[in-house]
């Protein structure tokens, strides 16, 4: 894998907000990985871990506080020319979690999947504009007549298409997708995953794929990075993150997934985590999960443990791992 | 009479100012004492109506229009709001899915379960109460009870508060506790845990649940039997084993190979092609007939029966009707 | 277990026993009609039967301040002696005046008046204080800052005070009373606008936007002000009938508009000074501004919930 072209790579990436007057909450602090050019990275942490955060900041929704994302070769720092800018935004598209909230209640379907197209002129008439929408509506499995409906007419499954084909409407690169399966039913949720995939194999796309759902995680993603509470704290494979996970949290996060099969569940042995998610406002030294780390020592409170490279291609960020 | 709840044949309208939605038709469960019963399916399904007029507590513009809900033998249906009152809390309690909406913000945590042993056990004197409340905390594993009596819910975290909510269901010994989605809104980590101690507290006091989930894992995890509805409708019931083992109903078949497995590697998942039906207008027939892979006329048509397979294993399907197989023998696969 | 049910399951031919073919594009179908936000608030308001009855007595009111001056056979200003404080009689519906002068023409004429009053008061807060929220909420910071600061110092300072003082220093009229309302009842508008923009902001859908490239000045007229517009119309509701009270107050004080001008607050200080004798002379007006103040706010109500922008379900 390593032979393959980077396309996107983190590099120091910081995102602080002020809470109140002194305080401030790191949500991602200081995450560096690369993604390449046609996998699937699957990002995966509990809520308040920063990884939506992440996704903004790298599509630019956030400025970042410090550090930057190199795509394609060109630097994006916020210094970048406008030209470079406006083909980054072509090239970088998101799908939202919220299939209710992330489309505008007041715009027919035909305009959303269009509004695209029209900010970067890629239709010369109207008429090619609107076949292009009902090309894409095709892609993701709806149909002409949907175009110009109103998108609270929908079922949640069919808002996150009409989410994913205006996306497609810019003929991205690379797709951050934010949790877009979470507020899906299970029926639907494999629809919608089925079409990432397909998608994926027709068009070369490149995803960051964020989502809580570890099964949904495993089963899409070529390799799998895990934040806890701001910072990655592991990332390798997607098999080998499942088979041979190095880090305390990890571990733990994986033997709590349900599963959906009884005598498994019933006779499995689990890492039962105990205390709650710290708050990210204000953390002290020392590495963010030795407060419910099992295997935590004096060291683990009072050193943060970097983010190094264990065995060819696995990362781990913990003082207990060599 | 030795189910302690019986449901039968309930039906629930919901009137909205684009028309009437018939949100559940004709569900029937029942609940043994001691049992978990996990009622699965999609949001809309109609899986959160039924249990909430189980308990009479639908919305305003909702009405249960047929049924009866036997709790011990006592039909609730006909009860007045006043009988209901007593009855809720204090013989069926609910959990809801959100922790944070379900506690008072502005009381403590300890006078908000004192506040529903007042409600309902009138001759405990206030320094038993508290003692309650204490025990309470710590028999959903809070520690240092003492001191969390005295906090408000902001103090807690998530998981926190889910045990507080559980605290206060279990408050007067409810026979039978209603855990609606208990789990959706917390971290996998933090649900394991949840999951943990209702199984642990049922043990230790005998309660029956219904848990209402949409996470398959959730099911395998705590429930004893299962109802799978679609559509306003139980399409299969059966105990675990049955369901995850020898799914019969091809809703139950798809659903359980829409989830991803840990440990085998899929190429593809199974999916169930288009959306669940508009409850305003119900299709005439079997509610999945327009998303089934095997549909036939008679599915459009007529309501399938409900057949039985192992003891209490029954399944909504024109599938497992003779006339079905007669007709071509070879085909479904 | 149900032998109905089960005889007619018996019953069905064999023949309904072959798979069919189930359309693919019927698995996507939506049953419920296309209907756009508007339509979809026409048919919550519909279900409220106060608030259209409100709607429909708004909309007797205004015609008949419209057109019931120009078909009466009286002018509102004209005097006749020879007819004062007549009871209601056929000729008068509403009996006449101290100076002869018609009820029911000046009754009308009033509405007339007072609506005006209200209407362009409103439009007034409307394009103010939408302008005023919609710059404080865009540009933030500390722009913001400002400007909110502007607002709580407007608001610590009573409405009546400030229209009171205007009213002695402009000349007496109608556009005196629209300036004055104006000029403090914006506030409210501006602050409703920029709450619901800043939680816009927050929405995916313009994030979204944001995403595929959008200028920031499609952002505001495309995402933004639509979705504002449910807010704004309700407010507006609430704004017009509290412009007519506010009037009608500061001409029942006596500093408001002056004779032969007349406005359902002048008519009702007239009749009060003669409500022993001529008791109609208050009640008329006092009945069609109450109407007014009722329907309203129902309407307001009816028009809260209706266009609520929940934008699930």
């Amino acid at each position: 894998m390593s032979e393959q072209k980077v396309l996107v790579s983190v590099q120091h990436l910081k995102k602080y907000f002020p809470v109140g007057k002194k305080q401030t909450l790191k949500a991602v602090d200081d995450v560096t990985f690369d993604i390449y050019k046609g996998e699937t990275l699957g990002l995966v942490g509990e809520s308040g871990c920063g990884k939506s955060t992440l996704g903004r900041t790298i599509i630019g929704l956030y400025p970042p506080t410090d550090g930057h994302v190199v795509f394609d070769g060109q630097v994006m720092d916020g210094k970048q020319s406008a030209a470079v800018h406006k083909e980054f935004t072509r090239r970088v598209q998101m799908v939202f979690q919220d299939p209710y909230a992330s489309l505008n209640p007041r715009m027919k379907v035909m305009d959303i999947v269009a509004e695209g197209i029209d900010n970067h002129g890629l239709a010369k008439s109207r008429k090619e504009r609107d076949q292009m929408v009902i090309d894409l509506l095709n892609t993701v499995g709806l149909q002409q007549e949907h175009a110009n409906r109103f998108p609270h007419e929908f079922s949640g499954g069919q808002r996150q298409r009409v989410g994913i084909a205006r996306a497609l409407a810019l003929n991205p690169d690379f797709i951050i997708a934010d949790e877009p399966i979470s507020a899906l039913d299970v029926s639907i949720q494999a629809q919608v995953i089925n079409l990432f995939q397909d998608l994926q194999k027709e068009r070369g796309l490149t995803y960051l794929f964020i989502a809580h759902d570890l099964s949904m995680i495993k089963h899409i993603s070529d390799r799998v990075g895990v934040m806890y509470l701001g910072s990655l704290v592991e990332l390798t494979t997607s098999d080998e993150i499942f088979d041979h996970p190095l880090h305390p949290y990890t571990q733990a996060m994986f033997s709590a997934i349900p599963l959906a099969d009884p005598e498994l569940e019933n006779n499995r042995k689990r890492i039962m985590l105990h205390g709650s998610i710290p708050s990210p406002v204000n953390l002290g030294p020392g590495c963010r999960f030795a407060g419910r780390c099992p295997y935590a020592t004096d060291r683990c409170r009072t050193e943060s443990p970097a983010f190094k490279e264990v065995a060819p291609g696995h990362f781990v960020a913990c003082h207990q791992v060599n | 009479m030795d189910d302690i709840l019986n449901v039968k044949d309930l039906h629930v309208e919901i009137k909205t100012h684009h028309g009437i939605v018939k949100a559940v038709r004709g569900v029937s469960f029942h609940l043994a004492p001691k049992e978990t019963l996990a009622i699965v399916g999609e949001s809309g399904c109609g899986k959160s109506i039924s249990v909430k007029a189980t308990m009479r507590l639908l919305p305003s513009n909702g009405r249960i229009s047929r049924g009866s809900v036997q709790l011990e033998g006592r039909e609730l249906i006909s009860l007045s709001e006043r009988e209901m009152l007593k009855i809720r809390g204090s013989d069926i309690a609910m959990i809801f899915q959100d922790p944070m909406t379900s506690l008072n913000p502005t009381m403590t945590v300890g006078k908000q379960i004192v506040e529903m042993l007042k409600a309902h056990r009138k001759d405990m004197s206030a320094a038993d109460m508290k003692k309650r409340a204490v025990e309470l905390l710590e028999l959903v594993g809070i520690s240092n009870p003492e001191m969390r009596y005295k906090q408000y819910p902001h103090e807690l975290s998530g998981g926190m508060r889910q045990r507080v909510v559980i605290a206060i269901a279990l408050a007067c010994d409810p026979k039978v506790l209603i855990a609606d989605e208990p789990t959706t809104a917390l971290d996998v980590t933090i649900q394991a845990q949840i999951l943990d101690l209702m199984k642990e507290l049922q043990n230790k006091i005998d309660t029956s649940i219904i848990i209402i989930t949409h996470n398959l894992g959730v099911v395998a995890n705590i429930a004893k039997r299962v109802c799978v509805m679609y559509g306003g409708q139980v399409v299969e019931t059966g105990n675990v084993a049955d369901i995850f083992y020898r799914p019969q109903h091809p809703y139950t078949k798809g659903l359980l190979s829409a989830v991803p497995k840990l440990h085998e590697k899929t190429d593809k998942l199974h999916t169930i092609l288009g959306t669940p039906p508009d409850l305003m207008n119900p299709p005439q027939g079997c509610p999945f007939a327009a998303r089934c892979s095997h549909t036939m006329k008679v599915c459009q048509q007529y309501q399938p029966p409900f057949t039985q397979f192992e003891e209490g294993h029954t399944s909504a399907c024109w599938l497992h009707d003779p006339r079905c197989h007669l007709e071509e023998g070879n085909s479904h696969e | 277990m149900n032998a109905k049910e089960n005889n007619i399951n018996a019953n069905i031919p064999q023949e309904l026993f072959v798979p069919v073919q189930v359309d693919q594009s019927e698995r996507e179908r939506i049953s419920r009609p296309s209907l756009t936000a508007w339509q979809d608030g026409w048919l919550r308001l519909k279900q409220n039967k106060a608030a259209v009855v409100s709607l429909f007595i708004i909309i007797v009111i205004v015609a008949m301040a419209l057109l019931a001056p120009i078909f009466s056979p009286y002018d509102f200003a004209q005097t006749d002696y020879s007819a004062i404080y007549q009871g209601p009689s056929a000729a008068h519906l509403f009996g006449t005046d101290g100076f002869g002068r018609d009820q029911f023409t000046r009754i009308w004429y009033g509405t007339r008046i007072s609506l005006l009053i209200g209407f362009v008061a409103a439009c007034l807060d409307l394009f103010v204080g939408v302008t005023y929220g919609a710059v404080s909420a865009l540009l933030g910071g500390k722009v913001d800052a400002i400007m909110q600061r502007i607002i709580e110092v407007l608001v610590g300072i009573p409405h009546l005070i400030i229209v009171i003082l205007l009213m002695m220093v402009l000349p007496a009229g109608v556009g005196t009373i629209i300036v004055a309302l104006a000029i403090t009842g914006w506030v409210n508008m501006a602050r409703l606008v920029r709450a619901r923009i800043l939680q816009l902001k927050g929405q995916e859908f313009v994030m979204a936007a944001q995403v595929l490239g959008t200028s920031q000045k499609n952002i505001i007229l495309r995402h933004l002000i639509p979705n504002t517009v449910g807010v704004i119309v309700i407010n507006a509701m609430f704004t017009i009938p509290s412009a007519i009270f506010t009037e009608a107050f500061l001409s029942f004080i006596g500093i408001g508009l002056s004779e032969p001008k007349a406005s359902l607050g002048v008519l009702i200080n007239n009749g009060y000074a003669v409500l022993q004798n001529s008791p109609y002379l208050l009640i008329c007006p006092a009945i069609v501004i109450i109407l007014i103040m009722v329907c309203f706010s129902i309407l307001g109500d009816g028009l809260r919930d209706a266009l609520d922008p929940r934008m699930s379900k």
